[in-house]
C-alpha cells in the first residue's frame, strides 16, 4: 500500500522481490569478484537426481520413449559419404503432461513453491514452459499467472503463443498478455510483489536440477536397449538450460563420452524487442535471437545468477534455418509417423546433418520433441509468415534471409549446418563478465571460474585477458 | 448494455505509454505503448465496451482495465494450405525407396 509502482522504483526493489520470490539468497555464492560458487549453489538449493525422479513421477513426468528414426537415417545415408550415417533417435518429449520437455522444468518448480508454502507461481514465458508450470501447478493445487509476451503494437499474435495462452488457460491458469519489450519483467515483477507467488523461473537451480533427470535417462535408456550411451546428444538451445540440464544428467549417469551439440534456428539480424520485426520470425525460441545473448551473458535472465550456463557443457553449437526446420518437421510427420511441433525439430534438423558426418554405427539423439495443435504446426506458422509479407520459398536455405524469407531445401542435400565459432562466444561471455562486474583486475578464483565456465583452459582465458588487457 | 456482472470478459490497459519505454528499447518500440490483455468475471453492475471495468481473474485477482470482449474465444486454427510444402512427403519417400535395400 502506497509503495511507489513507477517503473524505476519497482525494477529497484528487484533484487528484494526476488528474494522473496525465490526463497533463496543468491549472496551466499557470491564472490567479491565475478566468480559464484555454481556446483555449491546446485547443490545446495537443488535436489538430488533421486529426489527430482521421485518428485516428477508424483505428477507424471518423464520416462518418455526412445524411438529410432530409421527411415530417417536411411534418408540422412543417401547423402552421407561412403560408410557414412549415424543411426538416428528422438526421445519423444511431447508425450510429458503439457507436451514438452519443460515440463521437467515445471514440476521441480512447482513442488518446491508448493513445499516452501507459497500458494502460487508466476512464469513470465511466451514458450511450452508456460503450459508446464500451469499444468504442473494444477497437479499441485497451486495457482498460476503466464505472463506472455504476445502481440506487436497492431495487436497481432504469433499464432504459436496464442495456443500456448489457450493452453494455460485450460490448466486453470490466468494468462498477461504483453506487447513486445524486455519491460515485461516490470509487469512480472508488480505481479509478483502483488501476490506474493514464487518465481517459477526457468534458470532457477530447482528448474535446471529437473531437467537433468532428461539426460540421466537418456544414458539409462541406451545402455539397456543398445548397451552403450550415445555418441551425440543434438539439444535446441535457446536460454541454455535444456542443453545445461541434459549435458548435467549425462554426466551425472557416467556418459561423459557423450558429445553435447547445441542447435539454434538461425534469425541473426532480427532484433528480439523489435516492435515491427517481432512477427517477421516463425520461430518462437529455440532461436539465435536468445541462443546468443544467453550464452554469452547468461546471467541476463529473471533470477540473479542463471542456473542454465550453456557454454559449461556445450561442445559444438551448430544453427539451422527456418526452412530446414519446417522440411524436418514434414520429415518427421510423413517417414515416420510422428507429427510434433517445429520449435522442437530443430535439433532434428541438425542431427540429420551431424549424423552424415559420423559412422553407420554411432548413434545421434535429438533429446526432445513438443506437442502440435491449432496454431503450434507447420501450416498455421507459415500462414503467419506469408500474411506478414516473408516469402515461402523453395531452393538453397543458405540464402535465406530472416524476416524476409523462408527457403525450404530443395532437397535434402540441401539441409545444412552452420558451426558458431565457439571460442569467438566464449570469448565474448569473459568480456561480458569483466563489463559487468565492472572489474579491471581477476583472482585466481575468478580464473578458475571461467575456465569452468567456458569449458576451456587456463591458457585460453589468459590469452583472452591479455587481449583485454586485464590482471590476473 | 454490452456485459453485466459476472460475465466473462476481456480487457486491456496500458502499463508504460509510448515515449516512456526503457531506454533499452528499440526505436520503433518506444514509439509503441506498452499494452496488457487480461480476461476476469465482471466486477461492475453493467458495463458497455470501451468504459473502464474491474474484473475477477480465474485465480481471484482484482484487475482494472477497458473492457473489450465478451465471451472472448480462441479462433486460432491450422492456417490456409501452404502448397509449397507439397512436395516434400512425396520426395523423401520416392528417395528412400528408390534402391530397395
Amino acid at each position: 500500500m502506497g509503495k511507489d509502482m513507477s517503473y524505476e522504483a519497482v525494477m529497484g526493489r528487484n533484487s528484494e522481490i526476488m528474494k522473496k520470490a525465490i526463497g533463496m539468497d543468491y549472496n551466499e555464492f557470491e564472490t567479491d569478484g565475478i566468480a559464484f560458487d555454481y556446483e555449491r549453489m546446485m547443490r545446495e538449493t537443488g535436489y538430488s537426481l533421486q529426489e527430482i525422479e521421485k518428485i516428477q513421477n508424483e505428477t507424471g513426468v518423464g520416462h518418455t520413449p526412445i524411438y529410432e528414426l530409421r527411415n530417417l537415417t536411411k534418408l540422412a545415408r543417401k547423402f552421407a559419404p561412403e560408410g557414412k550415417g549415424a543411426r538416428i533417435f528422438v526421445k519423444d518429449e511431447a508425450a510429458n503432461p503439457s507436451g514438452s520437455f519443460k515440463a521437467r522444468r515445471a514440476a521441480t518448480s512447482c513442488y518446491h513453491a508448493k513445499k516452501l508454502g507459497y500458494k502460487g507461481v508466476i512464469a513470465a514465458t511466451s514458450g511450452n514452459y508456460g503450459a508446464a508450470v500451469a499444468s504442473q501447478a494444477a497437479m499441485r493445487g497451486l495457482k498460476c499467472i503466464v505472463v506472455q509476451e504476445c502481440y506487436d503494437s497492431q495487436g497481432k499474435g504469433q499464432p504459436e503463443i496464442i495456443e500456448k495462452a489457450r493452453k494455460c488457460e485450460a490448466y486453470g491458469s490466468e494468462v498477461v498478455q504483453l506487447t513486445v519489450g524486455p519491460e515485461l519483467f516490470y509487469t512480472f515483477l508488480v505481479l509478483l510483489e502483488d501476490t506474493g507467488y514464487f518465481n517459477a523461473s526457468l534458470y532457477t537451480p530447482f528448474a535446471i536440477a529437473g531437467i537433468e533427470t532428461l539426460g540421466y535417462e537418456l544414458s539409462m535408456q541406451f545402455r539397456e536397449m543398445e548397451d552403450r550411451d550415445p555418441d551425440v546428444v543434438v539439444v535446441t538451445n535457446a536460454g541454455g538450460g535444456n542443453l545445461t540440464g541434459t549435458a548435467r544428467g549425462l554426466i551425472k549417469a557416467g556418459a561423459t563420452e557423450t558429445e553435447v551439440i547445441g542447435a539454434s534456428v538461425d534469425l541473426s539480424g532480427l532484433h528480439m524487442a523489435s516492435d515491427t520485426q517481432f512477427n517477421r520470425k516463425s520461430f518462437t525460441t529455440g532461436h539465435t535471437g536468445f541462443g546468443i545473448p544467453f550464452a554469452t551473458w547468461p546471467d541476463r535472465s529473471d533470477v540473479p545468477r542463471s542456473a542454465g550456463r550453456p557454454l559449461r557443457y556445450m561442445d559444438r553449437y551448430v544453427t539451422v534455418n527456418q526452412g530446414s526446420v519446417f522440411y524436418m518437421t514434414e520429415a518427421l510427420a510423413q517417414l515416420e509417423g510422428l507429427e510434433r511441433g517445429p520449435a522442437g525439430s530443430t535439433s532434428l534438423a541438425a542431427a540429420f546433418k551431424i549424423a552424415q558426418e559420423l559412422d553407420q554405427d554411432q548413434i545421434v539423439v535429438v533429446q526432445e520433441t513438443e506437442y502440435t495443435g491449432a496454431g503450434k504446426h507447420i501450416m498455421p506458422q507459415l500462414t503467419f509468415a506469408k500474411e506478414n509479407g516473408i516469402k515461402i520459398l523453395i531452393g538453397d536455405p543458405k540464402k535465406e534471409v530472416p524476416g524476409e524469407n523462408i527457403i525450404l531445401p530443395k532437397d535434402p542435400s540441401y539441409i545444412s549446418i552452420q558451426d558458431i565459432d565457439l571460442n569467438k562466444t566464449k570469448k565474448s561471455y569473459i568480456r561480458n563478465c569483466i563489463k559487468n562486474n565492472r572489474v579491471d583486475k581477476i583472482s585466481e578464483e575468478d580464473l578458475k571460474f571461467l575456465v569452468e565456465d567456458t569449458k576451456s583452459n587456463r591458457k585460453f582465458v589468459k590469452e583472452v585477458l591479455n587481449e583485454l588487457k586485464i590482471d590476473y | 448494455m454490452d456485459a453485466k456482472k459476472g460475465n466473462w470478459v476481456r480487457i486491456h490497459s496500458i502499463v508504460l505509454e509510448a515515449g516512456k519505454r526503457a531506454p533499452s528499447v528499440p526505436e520503433d518500440t518506444q514509439k509503441a505503448p506498452l499494452e496488457l490483455w487480461n480476461k476476469g468475471f465482471l466486477l461492475n453492475e453493467s458495463a458497455n465496451i470501451g468504459e473502464e471495468v474491474e474484473i475477477e481473474t480465474y485465480i481471484g485477482r482484482k484487475v482494472k482495465g477497458t473492457l473489450i470482449e465478451v465471451n472472448p474465444y480462441y479462433d486460432h486454427d491450422f492456417g490456409k494450405c501452404i502448397p509449397e510444402l507439397l512436395y516434400i512427403g512425396r520426395q523423401i519417400r520416392s528417395l528412400i525407396e528408390e534402391d530397395g535395400e
